[in-house]
């Protein structure tokens, strides 16, 4: 077949706005407003390594919380008959369908100091208690946001796994823990792995969750960059250095976690 | 532990939707408050649809919407056959590539387009709107298309290809006649990516759009920075009944389908 | 000259630098029933889609009925293939599959329906036109797909490997079909297979391939009767392949004896390679024979008994329908006729062509 050709369209829309845009990024952060070679913008993110350590700590609890949360339910997924499982799965994602600004909104309303839960304590006369704008709000944001991203490549490896390979393994003298522990668990790290990664890329960079939920003294990466971009302190150079800064680390952290054999598929699961 | 793993489940599933149903629920408030019920109304859903620019926001993201993903789902596919066809280096070389938009922060991805409309509105005296808004939903589903097609392709048994040309057609009608059917489910569903992640989107829209054009997801923050706006509920009551209903419909055909093609096997 | 359908004239391909087909030439008649044969990975699929025109040769022409037809589409060839795997299109039913090329032609769906009828009788297939491709037994495809290619009435008719997917039985039934298909039709088919049985049973003409190059052509009792060299031999059946030596015309050492043959003009004292067809040994009483051996295992093969017999410094297989006892001193007889002589090969071509057998 000769139909390379096709794909020539799309190649210069990759080469102008995927490959020139990140050229961009690195362009702006090496060079100062009038165009001259400067390494200021990128020393100057140093002067934020207290944001980016809050951000990194941030989206790593939230990363193992969701695992926490998402690995036993996809368990019990699959141990459900596959009619009532397919309903079940659908009823776990449905929320991501929802708008995810709607979804922080819904906590920012629960969540606030005049917000139903405060309402609910104070009538056993608890509280009322600061909730919102706290960095406990903030995890509880991304946990909510991402929890789904974790759950489906989990139960997307896990419903792959052979059922004759669990029999094998009972078989052999397993009982279900040690099933669990000696099978399931290392055949369905590949999935593990992407859901790590689903979580913590967007946990990482999130600005809407730390600005909805977190308040002003919750400042993450996210935050950072946009204020650069569309805030008050515009400064698109400096703007440029910290995105740079933030996606070599992010490129880091997944070649890392590719080591531990993250494949694709993964990412792919929608 | 049945019963174990169904208080687990249970407890999960009002973790995710207690949240909505509040939402919900106070959508329908006669006051602003957000803990008290105190009578019900459609008082807001009415101020929804009557704030225009809630609505206009509402055309321009179906607008958008439609004209990205029908777009990339045009050049992705085209990329797709064109990709599969070539060599094992360049293929690779493109793929990854390709990947960026998908692994990087969305953040990155739409300040670096900002970097690049910013840089050429100045020289090329352009406004941020309509088209840099429409350029940027493109960039970040074509890859989705891509990599939906992809796998339908190397499924593909290749010969179908040749056996079209062998039988009279040109390429070109090969491609038409023979692959498109057979890849038409990967198609079809990068179309559907492309077209909600378009609807979806706030964060790359939000650096892209400019002042003049908003989509819906960018009202609805600018909504949310003004704190208390029951309107919000509404909305957020109706995304969530339409997005149950498109999930219900689907869940049963998808059940439909299953069902038909055991029937057919027997 | 008019009388070759197809003719490969010097043919080369190259893939990374490797020769896929080295220099091939090749004249198939109209009406010829042509079997390409040789292991995989021996050109002879690359030859065919030569042919087919979904591969153009480095260099060398390709001749369709006298003209010169290099860089022209498939789609522009009076000619059309059977694939392996059949390649029947998923979303069509088998009528729609068997019109497709009619229908990619503009022919009226009348002329359509009449063609699609008369081939449906042709494959034994009436009354399966709505059925879908998903629902039909290897069997079925296989019918669709020689249906599919026929109804374009094309001069030339490839088929790659068109029975490898089928069972045994089901195999030995296609290839009578196929058969009578193309004296039916009287068009040309050139077939590929690894399968020498095949080839053997089906072909007027079978060319014997291998590293790229064609070994032999003939007819299949010439291909069998006469194998030019140890690989065609060997390929062809089981065989009982020495080294010998040619002492003059007529007289062969074979094993340290020396035996009268039929074949003359390799000179004097020159090394060859000798072929013995395991059918044609005879086992006689030890002292009645130059050559003998221990018998080692018997077999019972059905028709025959396949015996191993551990000679001097050779291993015979011998067929026959009367067993030998195991263990017994049995001495190894065979005619002039049935000793035939083949030039040495050179090592590095057999190494090759090990190689290429244990895929």
């Amino acid at each position: 077949m000769k139909n390379k050709i096709a794909a020539a369209p799309y190649l210069v829309w990759m080469i102008v706005f995927i490959l020139v845009p990140l050229l961009m990024v690195a362009y702006f952060a090496f060079t100062d407003k009038d165009g001259n070679f400067t390494l200021d913008y990128v020393s100057d993110v140093a002067q934020y390594t207290p944001i980016f350590v809050r951000s990194i700590w941030l989206a790593l609890i939230s990363t193992v919380i969701c695992l926490l949360i998402a690995y036993p339910l996809a368990y019990i997924l699959i141990g459900m008959n596959t009619n009532i499982q397919s309903t079940m799965l659908m009823i776990v994602m449905l929320p991501m369908w929802m708008n995810f600004l709607l979804r922080t909104y819904a906590w920012m309303t629960l969540l606030g100091n005049n917000g139903l839960i405060n309402a609910v304590l104070g009538l056993v006369g608890l509280g009322p208690f600061k909730m919102l704008n706290t960095e406990g709000a903030v995890v509880l944001g991304m946990v909510y946001n991402y929890l789904p991203f974790m759950i489906l490549p989990i139960y997307s490896v896990m419903v792959k796994i052979d059922k004759s390979v669990l029999e094998a393994a009972a078989d052999l003298g397993c009982n279900s823990w040690k099933t669990m522990v000696k099978v399931v668990f290392p055949l369905s790290l590949p999935g593990v792995f992407s859901g790590i990664t689903m979580v913590f890329v967007p946990a990482i960079s999130t600005f809407i969750i730390s600005r909805m939920l977190g308040g002003g003294g919750n400042l993450l990466i996210g935050d950072l960059i946009e204020m650069q971009f569309l805030g008050n302190s515009y400064n698109i150079n400096l703007g440029a250095a910290i995105s740079l800064v933030l996606m070599v680390i992010v490129l880091l952290i997944m070649t890392i976690l590719n080591q531990f054999g993250a494949d694709e598929d993964g990412v792919m699961v929608m | 532990m049945k019963k174990l793993s169904k208080v687990y489940l249970a407890l999960v599933m009002m973790f995710l939707y207690v949240p909505i149903f509040v939402l919900i629920v106070f959508s329908f408030n006669t006051t602003k408050s957000r803990s008290v019920m105190s009578g019900f109304t459609f008082d807001w859903y009415i101020k929804l649809f009557k704030n225009e620019i809630i609505m206009s926001s509402l055309v321009n993201t179906i607008i958008i919407a439609i004209l990205a993903s029908i777009a990339s789902t045009i050049l992705g596919t085209a990329a797709a056959v064109g990709i599969n066809n070539m060599k094992k280096l360049p293929r690779m070389v493109v793929l990854n590539i390709t990947n960026f938009p998908i692994i990087n922060p969305e953040i990155v991805t739409g300040v670096s387009l900002m970097l690049l409309f910013v840089f050429f509105a100045a020289r090329m005296n352009f406004e941020f709107g309509f088209v840099t808004l429409l350029i940027a939903h493109i960039t970040f589903d074509v890859p989705y298309v891509i990599l939906n097609v992809m796998p339908k392709l190397q499924q593909m048994d290749p010969f179908v290809y040749e056996a079209a040309q062998d039988l009279g057609c040109n390429p070109l009608q090969a491609f038409f006649k023979v692959v498109l059917p057979e890849i038409m489910p990967g198609v079809v569903s990068g179309f559907l990516i492309s077209f909600t992640f378009s609807l979806d989107d706030f964060i790359i829209s939000y650096f892209t759009c400019g002042s003049s054009m908003q989509t819906l997801p960018v009202t609805i923050y600018s909504m949310t920075r003004r704190k208390v706006s029951p309107e919000i509920n509404a909305l957020s009551t109706i995304i969530f009944l339409v997005v149950v209903v498109i999930l219900v419909i689907k869940n049963v055909l998808e059940i439909k389908s299953n069902a038909k093609e055991k029937g057919e096997r027997r | 000259m008019s009388e070759n359908i197809v003719t490969l004239n010097d043919i080369v391909v190259e893939f990374d630098g490797e020769r896929i087909l080295d220099k091939i030439n090749l004249e198939i008649k109209d009406k010829e029933f042509v079997t390409l044969l040789g292991p995989s990975g021996c050109g002879k699929t690359t030859t065919l889609r030569i042919i087919g025109g979904f591969l153009n040769p480095d260099s060398g022409d390709v001749m369709f009925d006298g003209q010169r037809v290099n860089g022209l589409p498939p789609y522009k060839r009076n000619v059309n293939t059977v694939f392996q795997r059949y390649a029947l299109f998923p979303h069509l039913n088998v009528y729609d599959n068997i019109a497709f090329g009619l229908r990619v032609k503009k022919i009226p769906e009348k002329e359509i329906s009449k063609r699609v009828a008369e081939m449906l009788k042709l494959v034994n297939l009436v009354g399966f036109e709505k059925r879908s491709i998903n629902r039909l037994s290897g069997g079925q495809q296989q019918r669709v797909a020689i249906a599919r290619a026929l109804v374009n009435h094309p001069k030339v008719l490839l088929l790659d490997e068109p029975l490898g997917a089928l069972d045994l039985k089901l195999r030995k039934e296609m290839q009578i079909e196929l058969k009578r298909i193309q004296e039916q039709l009287e068009i040309t088919f050139i077939y590929v297979t690894h399968d020498q049985e095949e080839a053997l049973t089906m072909s007027d003409t079978v060319v014997v391939m291998n590293g790229g190059k064609i070994q032999q052509i003939g007819s299949p009792v010439d291909i069998y009767n006469e194998p030019t060299n140890a690989f065609v031999a060997d390929f062809i059946g089981e065989s009982n392949i020495l080294h010998g030596l040619m002492i003059k015309d007529r007289l062969v050492e074979i094993a340290g004896s020396q035996f009268e043959c039929v074949d003359s003009g390799f000179g004097e004292n020159t090394p060859v390679d000798i072929v013995i067809r395991p059918e044609d040994i005879t086992l006689v009483a030890p002292d009645e024979a130059k050559l003998g051996g221990i018998v080692e295992s018997v077999i019972f093969k059905g028709v025959h008994y396949e015996m191993l017999i551990e000679g001097y410094d050779f291993r015979w297989i011998v067929h026959s329908t009367k067993a030998a006892e195991k263990g017994a001193s049995v001495g190894i007889s065979f005619t002039p006729d049935d000793i035939h002589i083949m030039h040495r090969m050179k090592d590095n071509e057999k190494k090759e062509e090990t190689a290429e057998n244990e895929e």
